[in-house]
Parts: C-alpha cells; sequence; structure tokens
C-alpha cells in the first residue's frame, strides 16, 4: 500500500496527540459506529479529565462508554446519557459534569462546527425551560428562536468502513450515524477503519466525507465489546 | 400489564399508519406497532441515527452489527430503504416528514402538553430526539401506562414535570383507553375492554368529553 498523503498510520502514533484534559469529539450512536481500537487505546494510555462531545456515552462497556466507565471524563456534551448508569451515577456524584443538547441540535451544532458556521437558530426546545433558559433568543419574522452556537473540536475520532489513502471515507449502513459530521468539525481528524485502499479505489460518487477532513487514517482491530442484544 | 393489553395499545396505534406515512416509533410498546401492520402496506419507518426503511429485527445470529435502530438494536433494511447521517434524520423531522411519531410519555396534559424525559428527584438520562419528534412530526401519538405505579393518572390538568413540548400531542392510547386531543380539550372516544367508562372516569385526573368510536373495534361500555 502507498502512502501518498502520509495520512496512513498508527493507532499508536495517533495517541500521542492525546493528553490529560483534552477534548474529543467521537462518531457513534449507541457505540455503534464508535471506533473501538482507538477507544481501547486511550483507555489504555489513561488518558483523563478528558471532555468529550458526541450523540450518547454508550454503554458502560461499549464505545466510549469504556472512557467514562473508567473514570476518565470530566464532562460530556450530548444528548444522552441513559444507556450508560456509571454516566448518570458520575454525573449524581458530580464527578461528571453533562451538558443535554436535543439530539437534532446537537448534531447540527457539530455539522456548523465542521462547515464554518458560528451558530444557527432552531424553535426546538423553546417550550423547555431546560433547554432554552441559558440561550439566547431572537426574533426573526415575528417567531422566536434560540441561538444554538456550533460546536468543534481539536480533535474528532470517527469509524468507517473503507478510506483510501487521501481519507476519503464511506461508511457502513447505520454506523454511518454522526460520523461524516463529526469527521468535518475535528482540528485534526482520525479515521479508525476496516480497509483502506489506494486512491483511485473508492467510485468518487459513492464517498461521503472528502479526505478534505481527514488528516490520520488507521487501521481497526474491529468492535471487541459485546453489544447488548447478544 | 401484560402482553395481551401491550399489543392492544399497539395495535390501536397501528390503525392510525396510512400507505406511504413515514413513521417514527419509541421504545417499549411503540416498537411492536409494526407486528399489527399488513405486509402489503408501504410503510417507510424512520430512525433518529440515520435510516429509513428499517425492517424487521433479524433473527437471532443474522443480526449485522453497523444495522442498528436509534436504542442501538439490530434491524434489517426494507426495499427502498436508505442511510443517511444523524443531521440529515433530524432536517427530515424539523421539515415535518415524520408523519406519525409513537412514543412514550410520563405526563400528557388536557391541552397535549407532553412531558417525557424528567422525573423531577430522578437522575437526568437526556432527551435524545424526543423534543424534535414531539415538536415537528404531523401527528404525535402517546401510548403509556393509564396510571404510574402509585395510581396517579398520567393524563393531567396541567404536567407537573418539566415540559419536552406543549401542545403537541394528537393522540393517547393507555391501556384503559384512547383519547383525542382537540380543540374543545380530550375526547374519550374508546374504552378497552374489560373497563369501564366509570373506571375511566376516576383514573383519569382532567376532564374530558365523549365522543363513541366504536367502529376502530373497542366498546364504549358505561
Amino acid at each position: 500500500m502507498r502512502n501518498r498523503f502520509n495520512k496512513i498510520t498508527t493507532v499508536e502514533k495517533v495517541l500521542e496527540f492525546f493528553h490529560d484534559g483534552g477534548t474529543i469529539m467521537f462518531g457513534g450512536f449507541g457505540g455503534v459506529g464508535s471506533p473501538p481500537t482507538l477507544i481501547d487505546g486511550l483507555v489504555n494510555k489513561g488518558v483523563k479529565e478528558l471532555t468529550l462531545i458526541g450523540n450518547d456515552t454508550g454503554f458502560p462497556h461499549i464505545g466510549i462508554g469504556k472512557l467514562v466507565a473508567n473514570g476518565r471524563v470530566k464532562k460530556v456534551i450530548a444528548s444522552h446519557i441513559g444507556s450508560n448508569p456509571v454516566a448518570g451515577q458520575l454525573m449524581t456524584e458530580g464527578s461528571l459534569e453533562v451538558e443535554f443538547s436535543p439530539q437534532g441540535t446537537l448534531v447540527e451544532r457539530i455539522r456548523a462546527g465542521g462547515v464554518g458556521i458560528p451558530a444557527f437558530l432552531t424553535d426546538i426546545g423553546m417550550d423547555s425551560e431546560f433547554v432554552s433558559s441559558s440561550k439566547e433568543k431572537v426574533m426573526l419574522e415575528g417567531k422566536s428562536y434560540l441561538i444554538e452556537t456550533a460546536l468543534s473540536a481539536p480533535i474528532s475520532i470517527v469509524y468507517a468502513k473503507k478510506a483510501d489513502e487521501y481519507g476519503n471515507l464511506i461508511y457502513d449502513k447505520s454506523a454511518r450515524n454522526t460520523n461524516p459530521l463529526v469527521a468535518m468539525a475535528g482540528d485534526i481528524t482520525i479515521a479508525e477503519v476496516e480497509e483502506i485502499v489506494e486512491v483511485g479505489e473508492l467510485d468518487p460518487d459513492e464517498i461521503v466525507t472528502s479526505g478534505v477532513f481527514v488528516n490520520y487514517i488507521v487501521p481497526t482491530e474491529g468492535v471487541n465489546w459485546k453489544w447488548v442484544w447478544e | 400489564m401484560g402482553i395481551g393489553i401491550r399489543d392492544q395499545m399497539a395495535k390501536r396505534a397501528a390503525a392510525e399508519i396510512k400507505e406511504g406515512m413515514v413513521v417514527n416509533l419509541g421504545i417499549g410498546i411503540p416498537s411492536l406497532v409494526p407486528n399489527h401492520l399488513s405486509s402489503e402496506m408501504n410503510v417507510m419507518f424512520h430512525a433518529e441515527n440515520g435510516i429509513v426503511g428499517m425492517g424487521p429485527s433479524p433473527s437471532q445470529g443474522e443480526e449485522d452489527e453497523n444495522l442498528c435502530n436509534a436504542g442501538g438494536y439490530p434491524v434489517s433494511l426494507v426495499s427502498g430503504g436508505s442511510y443517511f447521517d444523524s443531521a440529515i434524520a433530524f432536517g427530515m423531522i424539523r421539515r415535518g416528514f415524520v408523519d406519525i411519531t409513537i412514543l412514550g410519555a410520563l405526563q400528557v396534559s388536557e391541552k397535549g402538553d407532553l412531558a417525557n424525559w424528567i422525573v423531577p428527584g430522578k437522575k437526568i438520562p437526556g432527551m435524545g430526539g424526543a423534543m424534535e419528534l414531539a415538536q415537528k412530526a404531523q401527528k404525535v401519538i402517546v401510548l403509556m401506562n393509564h396510571t404510574d405505579k402509585a395510581g396517579n393518572s398520567k393524563i393531567v390538568k396541567e404536567c407537573s414535570f418539566p415540559l419536552t413540548s406543549r401542545g403537541c400531542v394528537d393522540m393517547i392510547i393507555t391501556d384503559m383507553a384512547v383519547f383525542h386531543v382537540t380543540e374543545e380539550g380530550l375526547v374519550l372516544c374508546e374504552v378497552f375492554q374489560p373497563y369501564t367508562l366509570q373506571q375511566v372516569r376516576e383514573s383519569t385526573n382532567g376532564s374530558f368529553l365523549i365522543r363513541d368510536d366504536t367502529d376502530k373495534g373497542a366498546k364504549m361500555d358505561g
């Protein structure tokens, strides 16, 4: 395999970018489509005091939930944590700060961060004091909206089915979920992938994420957790 | 709640689904709804993670870990189904392309206000996609027990739990009865066997009008 863009590297190498107190944005939805080998690498490296941005906190033994269950996380920005009881317990104890966004608002904030839009207007959550009370409101054409600010991160980690050497990505079925959005919103984006191919081997029409957004490509060792339905 | 009652509720909700609709189902009893739809009917099930055209759960051993619903459980894809990212999935909801959402609730007020994500004093699990679905689906159907474990009515004059969305619920299906939320208030249209109108009255903390809808298969009694 050639490496014409010098993006193909190892998990060991990219783990050097992660430090205590850092912020990580992650792809995945209930653990589906979260990068298992990078997450294990982070658990083993021992980084702590992390801030995580992503859809949810997975399950205690699945996806990003492993970092939460290992006590490595100080803050989470997510739409729900219900499937990870450890997250709820840590939040109750006061050792985990959780900022909730409605799910569609959260992913749109990530998308906005990924495409250079600082904020957007939405009426989602207007009836919920929990969502709306701390946010600025504006009137537009006679209707009131919340201002929702963009989210980005110094590092994004995503999971994809295939990458070519340039970092063009395609995903596998519903494991796409938040990955294309998270991939755009990282200053550095690392894609963990099932298969790496030479440039020219992916059909340009099937590429979902342009390699423009991807800095590093690492091979996956595959999912090593037991799913809740197994 | 027995399996028979759960299925009765799911079956009643399924009767609201029409040919060609896009439908989003919550977890729990709503997930039983597809079992009560004719296989002839062309309905597209939508999932917040990024699927339109979800099909039934695969048989054991046939699951694909990369093809799951928004709850993280394996599903399949029907012909004509597609995958997209979660921002697109919510774009569809906000634009009103979801015809019906069927979800659970903690409390519903007689004006159709919905509270379904925070129990005061308990851990907050997060709202997930509930606010988008409640605010923007064309029709919101709530499936819930008529009363909580302490026997308190979950249909209330005003929600005491934090709101998900105001005035969004169109229809309430409980283990006892079916209500429509209308401009005049709640309208009771069906009472499920073996309950009586009197029992529904006693279990409901809110006022309602009565309109017999016996053509739907349930019987108004008393």
